[in-house]
């Protein structure tokens, strides 16, 4: 008895010293995303879904099928201020390093929702957006949302968001960010100099747009 | 300023580029004088009759900006028309369409002989789009050609219209690819990736489109030329920057950028300098160069690939 009460000891000793030192890769983002960490920071799947495809309600984005590089980088700035937000700041610092990596590659590893949940807008604020997304307005100097996006919202690269299918209140929230500087994140400040230029209302008509298209479609080319 | 801190860098490849140091310098040519010709505003889309004419309208507008999907048997890269000529052949200061339609027929030094507007867009697909020349009267040159009629409805005849072409930057008094690298790296990778060859979105879309190699314009475009990169750069780049790059800047990017090898020029004999000599004989011009070891266009990819 009190022998295997030794090895059981030992072997638990053995777990324990072999999760110490477990690589960065095996913290299991899956885990924070459903539970939150030890440390304080709660389920990501609390505001983002289960299936980190957000809520329109609450104007939490989706974060399934977002580019891993993109998350990280969030994270990184909601922890060191320069994406200003009191609950994911606060998050952000509860995190280490390699826990924000490891559950940001979690969530770019969920597929992106099939179907957009937000219906289409009508009229003069569909084709507003439709316009803006795709073509831009260039008499103010503004590129069309695709260029650097994607021409269906899809997103490119790690710098470059997926806006399709995001809440449209989450959209409006971030140009306003960009617009009053509490968001000063982006490269180059790229969007800084795109929400200056645009009017709330062209703000609410291209959310709308995107909103309503789905996270996964691949669209015409422009 | 970014001369005198690269001073020597710039000296040293001037030197080995063979370049005169003293580049002319000349002025702002064709500069546009405020007041002087009023800004030219082409229609909007909704002015698209509703005819037949009206669907060649739209289809060269469709051809303009998802050209390589619409014209596929004529380009030969990853570029679209709306790369270089931005809001659709729109914009100011971006080579726009309805400033290029109403200044031909017109005789152009580069093939000597009086161009109609037609040939001009040949051009293009032969060297921008690094593809075939669709024949004259082809259905694409034709939607084409329509669409840059309607942008210039109502724009004077023969009149170089403000906006036209890219702004002609003053010339510097030389070239510093090392600082072209460095701004590269600052402002442009980003978007068109530390290798030029541009960038695609995760289902393969490719939105930014390459700047240099076998997939972007050809030795015989105009783009290859510094002078036309450097004033489309600082007029345009980044994207909804425009003008935020100082002159110095916009010369050696566009300079770094036009150093690096891309597909051959279709007009090329076999013979490399004879190939400079006829047809890129300007300091302004890296074709049949050595830059940073590698000499443009003695291996270069081949000139009009087209569809795959």
């Amino acid at each position: 008895m009190g022998l295997k009460g030794g090895k059981a000891r030992i072997a638990l000793g053995g777990l324990m010293v072999l999760l110490a030192a477990s690589p960065a890769c095996a913290i299991d983002g899956s885990e924070i995303a459903r539970n939150g960490t030890q440390t304080g920071a709660p389920a990501c799947a609390a505001c983002h879904g289960d299936d980190g495809g957000g809520s329109i309600e609450g104007g939490f984005p989706r974060l399934a099928g977002l580019s891993v590089g993109y998350l990280t980088h969030e994270l990184d700035s909601f922890g060191d201020g320069s994406r200003e937000n009191e609950t994911m700041g606060a998050i952000a610092q509860a995190l280490t390093s390699d826990e924000r990596r490891a559950v940001a590659a979690y969530y770019a590893g969920l597929p992106a929702p099939k179907a957009a949940e937000a219906s289409a807008p009508d009229g003069a604020i569909s084709s507003r957006g439709r316009n803006l997304a795709e073509t831009g307005d260039w008499s103010r100097g503004v590129p069309a949302c695709g260029q650097c996006h994607g021409p269906a919202g899809q997103g490119v690269g790690a710098a470059f968001p997926a806006l399709a299918g995001q809440p449209a209140a989450y959209l409006m929230a971030q140009l306003s960010a960009w617009k009053t500087g509490t968001r000063h994140n982006d490269p180059l400040g790229l969007m800084k100099g795109i929400a200056d230029k645009l009017s709330d209302q062209d703000g609410a008509a291209v959310s709308a747009y995107y909103a309503a298209l789905p996270a996964s479609q691949v669209g015409d080319s422009r | 300023m970014s001369l005198t801190r690269h001073g020597a860098a710039s000296l040293a490849t001037v030197l080995a580029l063979g370049l005169t140091l003293a580049l002319p310098q000349i002025g702002a040519a064709g500069a546009d004088r405020e007041g002087a010709v009023p800004p030219f505003v082409p229609p909007p889309d909704s002015a698209i009759p509703d005819d037949d004419l009206g669907k060649v309208i739209r289809l060269g507008e469709h051809i303009f900006h998802d050209t390589r999907n619409q014209a596929p048997a004529f380009v030969g890269n990853d570029l679209r028309c709306t790369n270089c000529h931005l809001d659709r052949g729109r914009l100011g200061h971006s080579a726009p369409l309805w400033a290029a339609y109403v200044t031909y027929p017109a005789y152009r030094a580069k093939n000597r002989h009086v161009n109609t507007f037609a040939e001009r867009l040949q051009g293009c697909f032969r060297y921008s789009m690094n593809g075939k020349a669709p024949p004259l009267g082809d259905p694409v040159l034709v939607a084409l050609e329509s669409y840059a009629a309607f942008l210039a409805h109502g724009a004077p005849v023969g009149v170089k219209l403000p906006g036209q072409g890219y702004p002609k930057l003053t010339k510097p008094k030389g070239l510093d690819i090392p600082h072209g690298r460095e701004v590269y790296a600052a402002k442009c990778a980003l978007c068109h990736g530390e290798n030029g060859a541009g960038q695609a979105s995760s289902d393969g879309t490719l939105v930014f489109p390459p700047l240099w190699g076998g997939r972007s314009y050809n030795w015989g475009a105009g783009m290859s030329s510094v002078v036309n990169a450097a004033g489309f750069i600082k007029a345009n780049m980044p994207l909804g920057q425009g003008n935020s790059l100082t002159d110095a800047e916009a010369w050696d990017v566009a300079a770094y950028i036009d150093s690096r090898e891309r597909p051959q020029d279709p007009r090329f004999t076999g013979d490399l300098a004879a190939t400079r000599a006829a047809h890129h004989d300007s300091p302004y011009d890296f074709y049949g160069q050595t830059v940073d070891g590698v000499t443009l266009g003695a291996q270069s990819s081949p000139a009009g690939t087209v569809a795959r």
